[in-house]
Parts: C-alpha cells; structure tokens; sequence
C-alpha cells in the first residue's frame, strides 16, 4: 500500500456532501454512546446533584428529609472557625508543595538534560514513586519518619543535628513541613518528566547563538530556557496546584490530619464533614466554595502569566 | 568545576528519591527484635523472609489483594470496551460530542472529588451497590474513562487515515479494514491504556474507602492502612513487606508501558 495512491482519492472524498456527513453525526453518536452514559450518569450527573446539595441540608441518613436553605451553608462556611484553620493549612500546602515541587524537578530536569553518567538510571528512579500507591508511599514514609524505629532520627542524631528524638508527625509544628515534604517527593515524577520534555524541545540554534553573543550559563538560562519554557511551566504548575488542593489520601495515610487539625486539608476536613459526621449539604457547600476558589486562583495565575509572556 | 557539581547535586537527587524506598526495604527484611531495638540501621543484621510470609497471614492481605485484582482486571476491561469506539469517533470525526469529551477531561481535573463523591456515593447506595465489589468497579471505570479515552484517541490519531483509505480502494470492507489494519496497529495502545486503567485502580484509595466499608470486602490499600492503625512496631516489618507485594503489580505494570510509549511500531507500519 503506498501512499501516493490514496493522496489522489483524496479530493474525491471531500465532495460527498451532506448525506455523509448526517450518516457520520449518527455514527459518531452510536460510537460515543458507552462511553458516554457512564461518565453522564456516575460523574456529570453526580456533580450536578452535588453542586445542588450545596443549597440544602442534606444529611447522611437514607430516609433524611432533605430541604431548601439556600444560601446559608455559604455562610455557615464563612464563621466556620475550623474551616478557615483547614483552609489556611490546604494554602500553605498547595502553594509550598507546587513551588517547591517546581523547583527542585527543574533543577533536576537540567541536570538530567544535560550528558551526565547515570542519568538513565535517575531518569528510571525519578519514575518510580509516580507508579507506587499512594497509600504505600504514606506507609513508607510513616516508617522513615518514625520516631523510634525511623531512620530519620537516627541520621540526623548521627550527624549530629539532633539530640533528641522527634515524632515528626505528631509535633504540632513540624507535622505539616513533614507532610509538605512527602507531598513534594510523591509529584517530583510528573513535574520532572514534563519539564525535561519541555528543555528537549527547545531549539538548539537558540543557544547556539547564545553561545556565539558570549552569555553566561547563567544569562542563557534566563533569556533562554525560561521564556522558552513558560507555557510548560504554567500548564505543569498550574495541573500541580489543583492536584495538590485537592490532595486527600496520601496525607489521610500519614496523619489523618492530626495533630489536633495540623495537617488537616480541606478535603479531609470536607470528608470528616460528610462521611464521620455526615453533613452532605455542608461538605458539598465546601466543594463548590473551592471550585470557585481554585478557578479564580488558576485564572489569575495563567492571566497573568500570558500578560507578561506577550 | 561545573561538572562535579553537578555530580553532587545528582547525588543529591538521588539520595533524597531513593531512600525512602530503601528504607522500606531494610524494613520488610528485618527481624522483630531488630525493629524493637533502639538504633536502626540501613542494613539488617540478620536479614529474612519471614516478613512476606507473615505478610499473608496478616489481615486477610491474601483475600483484599484479590478482591484488588478482581476490580482491576475488571475495570481495564470495561474501560477499553466502553472508551474504545468512542475513542475511534473522537479521532476521526469532528463532533460535538468529541469536544464534550475533551472538555470533560479537562474540567473534572479541577473539581473537588468531595463534589462528586457524596453525590455518587447516593446514586450507589439507591442502586444497592454500596459495599460491593461491582459498584467500586463502576466508580473506577467512571473516573478512568475520560483520561482513558485522551490516550487511546491519541493512539487512533497515530494510525494514518490513509491506510484506512487504502484498504478501501483495495476492496476491504469497513469492518474487515479496522479488524485487520487499525487494531493490530491500535494493539499497543490499547494494551497501554488497558494496564494504565489496571494501575489506577489497584492504586486507588479514595473511592474505595468511601464506598466499601466494610472491612469483609476492604481492597488491598483499605486493608494496608487498617494494617498500620494498631501501630506496634513488632508489626513494621510485615506491613514494610506487604506494602512492597502491593507495589509490584503496579510498578512491573508501568514499566511496560513506559517501554510501549517508546516503540517505535508506527513508523515500520507507515514505511512499509
């Protein structure tokens, strides 16, 4: 079979005309149809029904008595002292864990993108916590961070940087920078390899050119790879801000949100709501407050970013 | 000078990525007494087994794995059968339906899973599917599906129109062309989505803590966690070595995947 031969057939399918076309709406539908009556009946539908239980008092029970009230979940939500401790606590994640995240991947995305040896080997490696469970990563780094069987207590106290041991997930101040850095761990794989796809894809001839006009590495990193990057670096900061937001099991596994609230991310503060105490309305009004708070973050993020990119 | 920094700052990444996972290791093949002791070390004094048999005595471990593997299977199955043609319509035809899809995989990223799953979990509940193995399976074909569908249409879309076409002016018939030219052509990709569909769901923990609770029909990540609530650190090493067994599936699944990205099948297909 070659391929000029059907370059010539070409043109003459495009004068079919609207019969065909009709034929293939059809066609298209019947084709779509398995695939679309699950996602709109366990995943479209659910989210309608749950953007509207979050104008009423639903409760857990199966015979509860579900009402109307409006707005006043939203303003519940708003004196909710519990929900703004929640909320301060999924900022300071989200935001640490996707900077952080960002930028050790790039800097491991260079050095991978450079002609070092072993780099295969850490290019494997990089990739093995995106394929683990999240809830054995939880329990792996229970088991690092534990404070006496932990290795992490005793590297430390042998270098000589603690003399005490510490319960890295039960200390009120230290639980969340303990949980934020298992967090940065679990996305490194995703960030990195998108971001090394990014810096293969820069054209060679642009530092090349660098190269000729005599700029730094340094120089040629900032005027270079960055710009040239930019839209990579939104897409991928921007995928990671939601997924971290929205984080649940991994953090669920290490703390369950303790000590006393520490660690507790709105989504498990939303799921204690809904499951433990079973507040449906309540948790549901908490989802449709983040939506529109993660949509008006993103929004102002990427508005920004493509203002200063033209 | 630059180049031994960067060695060192490899080093760095490379400490930091793996020895967490070597650690667990060292774990799962240490003895009680080594576990109780009061100064760990990375390399176990009198490393055994004994953890991974213990590992299937524990917790009915052996029965939740299967229970794991069932909703698996049976979720990588459904979610080719269903994504499949729509797959195909999405690549070769322009429609509204397609971009709903694309749409879809676009905006369930940014919802709460809070929004969807107390919703779900009352649609499951009037259906009489809480608690059951089908109904888990229904959610995870659910939330697979829209990326599902992303990777197979990519994977049509690599199949040139124009060996379809050819076909045609050969004389096979529409049927005949997709059996014999697309699918062998489509074979990866679909044994990639398929394993990607396979890992997702024996990862996933959500769903299934909401949706199974009783601990008769727990899955493999529900029963690993129960595992570590009564946390004496006699149990370490068998739950180090579990939670190894359940990584396997995953971890052997994806670098197949990793390998089926980069063959090269396409290009021999187009030039022959």
């Amino acid at each position: 079979m070659t391929l000029t031969a059907d370059r010539t057939r070409k043109p003459a399918a495009d004068h079919r005309g609207a019969g065909k076309r009709s034929r293939q709406g059809r066609e298209t539908f019947v084709l779509m149809l398995p695939a679309l009556v699950p996602v709109l009946i366990f995943s479209v539908g659910p989210l309608l029904y749950g953007i509207f239980l979050a104008f009423t008092d639903a409760r857990s029970g199966r015979n509860a008595v579900t009402s109307f009230v409006g707005l006043s979940n939203f303003g519940d939500l708003m004196t909710d002292a519990d929900f703004w401790a929640s909320f301060r606590i999924g900022l300071i994640w989200a935001v640490s864990v996707t900077v952080l995240q960002f930028l050790a991947s790039l800097g491991l995305a260079l050095l991978l993108n450079e002609d070092l040896r072993f780099r295969s080997f850490t290019r494997v490696l990089v990739l093995v916590p995106w394929a683990m469970p999240p809830v054995v990563i939880g329990l792996m780094w229970r088991l690092v961070y534990h404070p006496n069987a932990g290795i992490l207590n005793s590297v430390l106290t042998d270098v000589g940087l603690l003399d005490h041991n510490i319960d890295w997930l039960n200390d009120f101040s230290i639980a969340l920078p303990a949980v934020i850095v298992v967090g940065i761990w679990t996305g490194m794989p995703q960030t990195t390899v998108v971001l090394l796809a990014g810096l293969q894809g820069v054209p060679k001839e642009l530092y090349e050119a660098g190269h000729m006009d005599g700029a730094s590495t340094f120089r040629r990193f900032w005027s270079i790879t960055l710009p040239q990057l930019r839209p990579v670096i939104v897409t991928i900061t921007s995928l990671d801000f939601v997924w971290n937001i929205n984080q649940f099991g991994l953090v669920y596994v290490l703390t369950q949100g303790g000590p006393g609230g520490q660690t507790r991310l709105p989504m498990l503060f939303a799921y204690e709501e809904a499951f433990r105490y079973g507040f449906f309305g309540y948790a549901a009004t908490l989802g449709v407050a983040f939506v529109i708070v993660v949509l008006a973050v993103l929004g102002l993020y990427i508005w920004r970013q493509m203002r200063e990119a033209n | 000078m630059r180049r031994p920094l960067q060695y060192l700052a490899l080093l760095g990444y490379v400490v930091f990525l793996a020895f967490p996972m070597v650690w667990l290791l060292s774990t799962a093949l240490k003895t009680s007494r080594e576990m109780a002791s009061l100064v760990p070390t990375w390399i176990p004094r009198h490393p055994i087994l004994s953890n991974f048999a213990d590992a299937f005595g524990e917790q009915d471990l052996v029965g939740s794995a299967l229970r794991s593997l069932a909703v698996a299977v049976a979720c990588s199955v459904l979610t080719i059968v269903l994504a499949l043609p729509a797959s195909y319509a999405m690549a070769r035809y322009r429609s509204l339906v397609s971009r709903f899809a694309v749409g879809w995989v676009l905006v369930s990223q940014v919802f709460p899973f809070i929004l969807i799953i107390i919703p779900l979990f009352m649609v499951l509940r009037s259906l009489g599917l809480v608690n059951t193995l089908p109904g888990l399976t229904i959610v995870h074909v659910t939330f697979v599906l829209p990326f599902a569908l992303w990777m197979l249409q990519g994977y049509v879309r690599a199949v040139p129109r124009e060996l379809e076409e050819a076909a045609a002016v050969d004389g096979a018939g529409r049927i005949r062309s997709l059996v014999k030219i697309v699918a062998p052509l489509l074979a990866p990709g679909v044994v990639a989505t398929a394993l990607f569909a396979f890992i997702s769901s024996w990862n996933e923990f959500l769903f299934a803590l909401v949706v199974l609770k009783d601990p008769d029909v727990a899955t493999l990540p529900l029963t690993l966690v129960k595992f570590t609530g009564a946390e004496g650190v006699v149990r370490l090493g068998p739950l180090a070595a579990a939670s190894l067994l359940a990584t396997i599936p995953s971890l052997v699944f994806f670098a197949i995947i990793q390998r089926r990205l980069r063959s090269g099948l396409m290009a021999g297909a187009v030039k022959g």
